[in-house]
Formats: structure tokens, C-alpha cells, sequence
């Protein structure tokens, strides 16, 4: 599965999509980025409503295949080109971290 | 030079996390017991207990600083103390407008009790005091200095509500000078861990919730304060904040 087909089969919108053919092995939620830096493996879709940029610094920093942002939550014009020099891939959706994280489990 | 021995993170019966006995006179009787000669209130996301608590600090002998934990939308405490009273009264009316209003349950967060200088109960908050906010840590700090205030994030060796738990490191992006630790035993741990923090002014406070969490003094900032007055201290101790005296 790869973030590219995430997106199309959950509706997710796309916010920054730069490796849209990276592929997705599994999955992490959390918002507390210093356990998220420790828990969350390479090419884990991550979910969270945090929106500070330093979650571009911890998507680098574990490797994670995108960012998932639940609950409708947006990100500001620092975190996009941070994101975009990164390579980091971001998706957002209007529905919870739960909703999110089982539609994931399905697909995967 | 004098030492002013300070705590600068307290919480009143205002806090609803805090007990009902820690009135404004209460704060400053046990200030004074505790050797600490300069006291900051810093109530959850508001300041209403300040007045109060001048009062009562100006009866005890003790040096009042007007301030607040402030709950930004990340969940990140941060310190904000200011110079005079009424900035801080009137960062409490900003806050106010920034707040997200959930009914309080008392039964389960506890009383948010406002109270005049007697200790008389003269209000309460409705809405839960110490959820996030809509301020975010960008933000923090030139919003606390637009009201001529200083910021730092609060028990940066907590998890719960710690920036470096929150965000995993100390952002230098949000420029603050200072920072605050509980355990004073932390500090060479996180000072190692993260380098920035070497160039901070480190400050410790109890952020007591009882009357027995107020820590004998300890922390100092050692001032010239000929002639005296109370507000020649306060204006040493926030150039001090500040780091005005550091190049």
C-alpha cells in the first residue's frame, strides 16, 4: 500500500504529498512528540493533532512513510515549506485519530 | 547586593487542581515561614487572584509578582510574570477572550474560587481554568511582551505539560530566555541532553498546588537594591528575566 493509494481509498486530503510511492508499513498515533520519537517505526503512517512544526523534525527523524493530521487540524505556511524541503508527506482528514487509525488497519 | 530569595510558580484556590486552603493571605504567611521574600501567583490561564494576593503579600512582608501558568494550544505550561498588576490584569482579559470554555465540574476538577484581600470568597470561574488555550507556544512569547511581560515554559522536566515532552526538544524558534525546573536535580541531566538549554537562565519554583508543597528557599537573585523599594526589586529581578545585564 502505498500513501498514494491511502489517500485515494480514505479520502484523506492532500497537504504536502512528496514521495507519493512510499510504502506504508504499519501505523502510530500519538500527539506527545517525544514518545512518538521513540515509538514510531520507518514507514509507519503517523496520526496526530499536533500541528507544531517540530512534527516535521520527528517525521524525518523516525522515517515515517506521511503524517496523518485528524480532526480537521491545519498547518501553517512554516510547517508546509519545512515539510517541503524535508520531503516530509502530509495528509489531513475531517475525522478522529481513531476513525483514521481504523481505516488504516483495514487497508494494510 | 542583597539576596532576594524567590518562588515564582504558585497556585491559589483559584487553580482548581489546587487546594481550597491556598487563599492569598495563606501564600503569603507561609512564604514568609519559608524564607522566601519574593512570590509569583500563577494561577492556571488566569490572574483574577492577583489583587488579592498583593494585599495580602503587602501585609506579610513579602514582594508580590502579578503572573500565570499559561495552558498554550499545544498543552505546554509556560510562565508568564509581569512588572505591574494591572498588565497583568489586563493579559488576564486577553487570555480570557482566548480560552476554550468548558463547564467546570467541581466535583471532579475542584473549586476555582476568586477572593478580595480578606480571604473572603468574592466569585468563581465557571469555566475550567486549566485546559489549552488558543495561544500557541509561537506565539507566547511577543504576546506576553506586548503587555510588557515575561514568558518561559514552566517543569521542563515534567511530562505532563513539559515543552520537551510536548514538542521533544526545546524550540529555539520560540526565543525564550529562561526556563523553569522542578527537580533541581534534573537540571545537568537536561542541560547535557539539550545544549540550548546552557545559555538559559534556569530558574526553580515549587508550582505548589498545597501548602505543603511550598519548598524552603533555596533559589536567589541577588540584587543592588539602594534605595529600597519593592519596585526597584521587581525591576532588577525582570532585567534579570530579561537577560538585559548579560552581555
Amino acid at each position: 500500500m502505498t500513501v498514494e493509494k491511502l489517500k485515494n481509498e480514505l479520502s484523506l486530503k492532500e497537504v504536502c504529498l512528496v514521495n507519493a510511492q512510499r510504502e506504508i508499513t504499519g501505523g502510530y498515533v500519538g500527539d506527545l512528540l517525544s514518545w512518538v520519537m521513540g515509538k514510531a517505526e520507518s514507514g509507519n503512517v503517523w496520526i496526530t493533532i499536533m500541528s507544531n512544526v517540530n512534527i516535521i523534525a520527528v517525521a524525518s527523524l523516525t522515517d515515517v512513510s506521511c503524517i496523518i493530521l485528524a480532526e480537521g487540524v491545519e498547518v501553517d505556511e512554516n510547517v508546509l515549506n519545512t515539510a517541503k524541503q524535508k520531503g516530509v508527506n502530509i495528509l489531513m482528514s475531517e475525522k478522529s485519530a481513531f476513525e483514521i487509525a481504523s481505516g488504516v488497519a483495514n487497508l494494510i | 547586593m542583597n539576596r532576594y530569595y524567590y518562588d515564582f510558580h504558585i497556585h491559589s484556590c483559584l487553580s482548581p487542581c489546587a487546594d481550597n486552603d491556598m487563599t492569598p493571605n495563606n501564600l503569603a504567611a507561609v512564604a514568609t515561614l519559608a524564607g522566601i521574600n519574593v512570590m509569583a501567583l500563577t494561577d492556571h490561564n488566569t490572574s483574577k487572584n492577583c489583587p488579592a494576593f498583593f494585599q495580602a503579600a503587602k501585609r506579610n512582608g513579602i514582594i508580590p509578582i502579578a503572573g500565570m501558568e499559561l495552558t498554550t494550544a499545544e498543552d505546554i505550561h509556560v510562565v508568564c510574570l509581569f512588572e505591574k498588576l494591572e498588565e497583568a490584569m489586563e493579559f488576564d482579559s486577553f487570555v480570557d477572550k482566548n480560552r476554550i470554555r468548558i463547564k467546570n465540574k467541581t466535583e471532579i476538577f475542584g473549586d476555582q474560587l476568586i477572593m478580595d484581600g480578606e480571604d473572603n470568597v468574592i466569585g468563581n470561574d465557571d469555566y475550567l481554568l486549566s485546559n489549552a488555550t488558543l495561544i500557541t507556544i509561537d506565539d507566547v512569547k511577543k504576546t506576553v511582551e506586548s503587555f510588557n511581560g515575561v514568558s518561559y515554559p514552566a517543569h521542563i522536566d515534567r511530562e505532563a505539560n513539559g515543552i520537551i515532552a510536548t514538542l521533544g526538544t526545546f524550540p529555539e524558534e520560540c526565543g525564550f530566555l529562561c526556563t523553569e525546573f522542578y527537580d533541581e536535580n534534573k537540571i545537568d541531566e537536561y542541560t547535557e541532553k539539550y545544549l540550548n538549554l546552557k545559555e538559559k537562565k534556569l530558574l526553580v519554583s515549587s508550582d505548589a498546588h498545597y501548602i505543603w508543597d511550598i519548598k524552603d528557599k533555596r533559589d536567589y537573585f541577588e540584587i543592588d537594591d539602594e534605595p529600597y523599594s519593592s519596585d526597584k526589586v521587581r525591576r532588577e529581578i525582570f532585567k534579570a528575566l530579561r537577560m538585559v545585564d548579560k552581555s
